[in-house]
């Protein structure tokens, strides 16, 4: 069911990246961006070391970014393994911040469908506004799309009132053109955020792979009418690149895109930085990461 | 006009500030002189003209008008120069000082750069990151070759011709003053270097950074004046060679001046380049191609991209894509680093440009316009789209040299290259596909001296560039640049 | 007793698209051995031939270049094949012309061993005259010689055998078709060549000879706007500075040859072959 999917010239993207890149935004623009920024993060903590107390305190962080600048929005969400869920909700209940779970046996997929549905489906009962699953890449890269198709469509049903966002690993794809049919392969199949890493594979989230995949939500946009969001993951940390994924995303998609609903930044040690250019930016000092929480 | 009606909304809140690089590091002199035997000097007749910034219409300073006395003591002092100074220099002697001027652009970049942008109306981006470079990189690439000539032309060796006057427009000034300059000093040469009537500034700082090289007085010689001085220049006897870049007409005004003389010479003339995409490219890539092969530098590219040629399958696709990308390059200031789409050169080129679209509506031609708002002083064209035009069409045949681009469809292979090459130009050529036969078919069955294939534009000094046909004879770039500043041998 | 038989004279023609017809005009010029004993009726080429003979050399271009250059420099070879097997005649028309029997032999010698030189160049100068260049970005970009098109040769006024070929085989050699006007002294060995050419299999139109006056060919030979680049041998200021100007018309890449380019050591030469061609530039990505 894979029809013929695009083809993309790498070289021409790292181009168009370049100058996408070159893009200046100073003063007051920046600082909305800046701001815009933060209101995407998923706060992220995805280790096996995972406890109560560490997923308490990155949710208090979620919610209070900094208490020595006022006005600041928070997090889109945080995004825990499941066993966490249930931790997360109470810690977040009443704050307009998202409880995402990876779920599919993140982050290699690899464990039999019937299992990672029902992993699914006990974390969207334990309270989970999102689900981030993996798709079967080693299924992908065989050629075995039904398959692929199949297991996102399942999960999607699992999800039932949850959004789905669904991983590709890019880092596993290599070659933008696995990344447009696999970005093409997921929304078709019903994914309502397409996301670019685990996390846990080098290299993760590139502005290459996410400007190939804007250009395939734009395409599918236009034929389908949905909108579909997008998250890059992992290797985001300073500020200077997440207004460069926004710059990219507002020449690609539009004003429209610009919004949590279907932009998210999955990172953790993002917010501390854009926070420290923010203050930058009004006290006209530079700052010590010091001065800001790590949770 | 058919194409995908866009729903992408692209005006959002927070805009680009403008971040304008600031013009206060750079001084301009009121006026600069003519560099003639290494001496900076007005002109015999005392006469001078201005320069002005075609963003805002203002003047940026005063160069002499350089006559008939000016010339004919550029063309000694280089003729001088070779005889006694110059052909005698150990060639890695010459080369050394090749290198010191492309290291002292380097140095200089970002005044040059700057300049480059004032004097001609080309976004700072570009002055920036592609002439300026470009410019050092030709000097660099051609100064390592003083010494090394004889591994250039096999079974032959090579000699400097004597004297050359070059003859430089206006769309490139540095970058043309480099690929003018860097092989013909590499070959032994000396030279007297005019540079366009519209942008003689970084000409202006190049002579300063000749100067300060310690290049012997009389090697390279830069005299400013318009069309009247460069014919002087051309038709001057005891010069050797002739280079020029510039229109196809002017072009074939040189050759009649030149019957007869014995003079070689290399023309690097226009161009009505096709730009093919066929439904197997990676398109998004191919779009943003047409973007750089029409609009960057304002279209006044010899070698642009202007007429377009789209498989019909992929046709709504591809101008529903250009369409939405055109919206979103910003014109307006050419300090304003975020500048896509920077001033016309000229008042006269503007009216030129616009004279073409008016007959491009009136040959029946359908148009399309970015939105962008224009700044009230100054010379600006917005990038502008025809379709419905065919090979008969005047805006298809001619070249417009600006940011207009003729549109057609086409079926098959055989159709899109026969309509290639009907044309009297041959300067350049694009192909996208994604098919690796198709790609060497294709590009060796379009009659043109530079085809980009995936890509457009792209420029480098180890990369010959020159014409077939009305675009000219000749090659600037690589091993094929030297050959014309020689003489060969046994 | 027998008497002396009859010998058949050959009728001078000229050759276009691989045929020998007259000239359309109906026209020819007298000429005459050096020596009063023997004399020819040769072709007065008009301007309308040599319309036709562009026309002829542009329909074959694309065919004569399109071949592979182990092809062209078999063909070439070929020729050589077939100016040796009469080199007897030759000899006998460079003898009738005026030379002596000792250099009628070296000439003809030079000429078979001169199409020699040229038919190796073939599948190898570009070899030469190619690159493959280092830019600064992840591109493939090659350069590689490429034939100009159709070639309007005005052979030396001196030599009517190995001054023709000097003139008219790196042409080929690189690809181009041309149209040659052969020395209107020395026509016997340019109509005779025309015939060994085409028993070489050599395809029609790739060479087209015409005989006849520069005073009325050399205009439409620099002015023809299909003509795509002008060889022209001989040191005529006026001629020259005409034709250079009217080749303007179309940018017509124009090479004034002299002497030492078809009688010395530098008519075997393969930067000859460059004054014919124009060089291609091709880029591509580098990448997946």
């Amino acid at each position: 069911m894979l029809t013929a999917s695009r083809s993309v010239d790498q070289i021409g993207i790292q181009e168009r990246v370049a100058r996408l890149h070159s893009r200046s935004i100073k003063k007051e623009s920046k600082v909305q961006a800046l701001i815009l920024a933060l209101s995407m993060i998923d706060l992220t903590t995805l280790e096996g070391r995972d406890s109560p107390g560490k997923v308490y305190q990155l949710c208090y962080k979620a919610t209070h970014l900094h208490e020595r600048f006022p006005g600041l929005p928070h997090v889109a969400a945080v995004c825990v393994y499941a066993p966490m869920i249930k931790v997360a909700k109470s810690a977040l209940r009443g704050s307009g911040v998202k409880v995402a779970a990876v779920a599919t046996a993140f982050p290699s997929g690899m464990l039999n469908l019937e299992t990672k549905l029902a992993e699914v489906t006990r974390a969207v009962q334990d309270g989970a506004d999102e689900i981030d699953m993996v798709i079967s890449r080693g299924r992908f890269l065989s050629g075995d799309y039904d398959y692929v198709y199949d297991e996102i469509t399942r999960v999607k049903q699992a999800c039932e009132r949850a959004h789905l966002k669904v991983i590709l690993e890019t880092g596993e794809l290599v070659t933008l053109d696995n990344v447009r049919a696999a970005s093409d392969l997921a929304m078709a199949a019903g994914a309502d955020f397409i996301k670019t890493s685990t996390g846990k594979v080098q290299p993760a989230a590139t502005p290459e792979v996410t400007l190939v995949m804007m250009q395939a939500i734009r395409d599918y946009h236009r034929e389908s009418g949905r909108r579909v969001g997008l998250k890059p993951a992992g290797g985001i940390s300073k500020a200077k690149q997440a207004i460069q994924y926004l710059v990219m995303l507002r020449e690609t998609l539009g004003q429209d895109w610009l919004t949590p609903n279907l932009f998210r930044f999955g990172a953790s040690s993002l917010a501390n930085d854009v926070l420290m250019q923010i203050i930058k930016q009004s006290t006209g000092m530079y700052q010590s990461p010091g001065y800001f929480s790590i949770d | 006009m058919p194409g995908i009606k866009s729903t992408l909304n692209f005006d959002t809140d927070w805009s680009y500030s403008p971040a304008p690089q600031s013009s206060g590091e750079v001084t301009l002199r009121e006026r600069y002189g003519l560099f003639i035997d290494g001496e900076s000097r007005p002109a015999a007749s005392g006469e001078y003209f201005q320069s002005i910034n075609p963003a805002t219409e203002e003047k940026l300073c005063e160069v002499p008008q350089a006559g008939a006395d000016d010339i004919h003591r550029a063309v000694a002092a280089a003729r001088e120069a070779f005889t006694h100074t110059w052909s005698r220099m150990p060639a890695a002697e010459r080369g050394k000082f090749i290198f010191r001027i492309a290291r002292m652009i380097q140095e200089r970049a970002r005044e040059l750069a700057v300049m480059e942008s004032m004097d001609g109306g080309k976004p700072i981006r570009e002055a920036r990151d592609v002439d300026i470079p470009l410019a050092a990189a030709h000097f660099f690439y051609y100064a390592g070759w003083a010494d090394k000539l004889d591994y250039a032309f096999p079974g032959r060796s090579a000699q400097p011709l004597g004297v050359a006057a070059q003859i430089i427009p206006w769309n490139f000034p540095l970058l043309m003053a480099a690929w003018k300059l860097a092989p013909a000093l590499a070959a032994g040469n000396t030279l007297v270097l005019k540079p366009a009537e519209t942008t003689p500034l970084t000409a202006m700082i190049l002579a300063e950074i000749v100067r300060d090289s310690g290049i012997p007085p009389g090697v390279v010689n830069i005299v400013t004046g318009g069309g009247e001085t460069g014919q002087m220049l051309v038709r001057h006897p005891d010069v050797d060679k002739i280079a020029f870049t510039g229109s196809t007409a002017v072009g074939k005004e040189i050759m009649r001046v030149l019957a007869g003389r014995g003079k070689r010479y290399t023309l690097e003339l226009g161009g009505k380049a096709a730009n093919i995409i066929f439904a197997d490219a990676a398109i998004d890539q191919a779009v943003e191609g047409i973007i750089n092969s029409i609009f960057f530098n304002q279209g006044h590219v010899c070698c642009a991209g202007s007429r377009l040629f789209v498989e019909e399958s992929v046709f709504a696709e591809v101008i529903g894509k250009l369409q939405e990308r055109m919206e979103t390059l910003i014109v307006g200031n050419p300090l304003d680093k975020n500048t896509d789409v920077g001033a016309i050169n000229s008042r006269e080129q503007l009216e030129r440009i616009q004279a073409f679209v008016e007959i491009g509506k009136q040959e029946g031609g359908e148009v399309y316009q970015s939105s962008c708002r224009l700044p009230d002083k100054g010379f600006w064209h917005a990038p502008t789209l025809f379709s419905n035009v065919s090979q008969s069409h005047r805006v298809v045949q001619e070249e417009i040299f600006g940011p207009v681009l003729a549109v057609q469809t086409f079926r098959t292979v055989d159709e899109v290259i026969t309509k290639a090459n009907n044309t009297p130009y041959g300067l350049s050529g694009g192909v996208w596909t994604d098919k690796g036969a198709k790609i060497f078919k294709v590009t060796r069955d379009i009659r043109a001296g530079v085809i980009w294939a995936n890509t457009f534009n792209k420029f480098d000094p180890a990369s010959p560039f020159g014409g077939y046909k009305e675009s000219g004879m000749g090659r600037e770039g690589g091993v094929e640049g030297l050959l014309p500043y020689v003489r060969l041998g046994a | 007793m027998m008497s002396k038989r009859l010998e058949v004279r050959k009728t001078h023609k000229l050759f276009i698209a691989g045929r020998f017809p007259r000239s359309e005009s109906g026209h020819t010029f007298h000429w005459e051995a050096p020596d009063g004993t023997a004399a020819a009726n040769i072709c007065r080429a008009s301007r309308k031939d040599f319309r036709d003979a562009v026309t002829a050399a542009r329909d074959a271009c694309p065919g004569w270049s399109g071949r592979t250059s182990y092809n062209r420099g078999q063909i070439i070879y070929r020729c050589a094949e077939m100016l040796e097997g009469r080199s007897a005649q030759f000899r006998e028309e460079l003898r009738l012309q005026g030379a002596s029997p000792s250099a009628a032999r070296k000439e003809v010698a030079r000429a078979i061993d001169l199409l020699i030189y040229y038919a190796g160049w073939a599948d190898k100068y570009a070899q030469i005259f190619s690159r493959v260049n280092p830019v600064a970005a992840p591109y493939f970009n090659f350069t590689v010689p490429e034939a100009t098109g159709v070639v309007a040769v005005v052979a030396p006024r001196e030599s009517g055998l190995l001054g023709l070929l000097a003139a008219l085989s790196p042409v080929i050699t690189g690809g181009n078709s041309c149209v040659a006007l052969a020395a209107r002294d020395y026509p016997l060995c340019a109509v005779s060549l025309a015939e060994t050419l085409h028993t070489a299999d050599l395809p029609a139109g790739v060479v087209n000879l015409l005989t006849g006056f520069r005073r009325e060919l050399l205009e439409p030979f620099a002015t023809h706007m299909d003509v795509n680049a002008l060889v022209y041998f001989g040191d005529d200021k006026a001629e020259i500075t005409q034709a250079e100007k009217n080749a303007a018309e179309n940018v017509k890449r124009v090479t004034v040859c002299g002497r030492a380019d078809w009688e010395s050591a530098a008519a075997l030469n393969p930067y000859a072959i460059l004054r014919t061609q124009d060089t291609k530039t091709t880029w591509h990505p580098i990448g997946l």
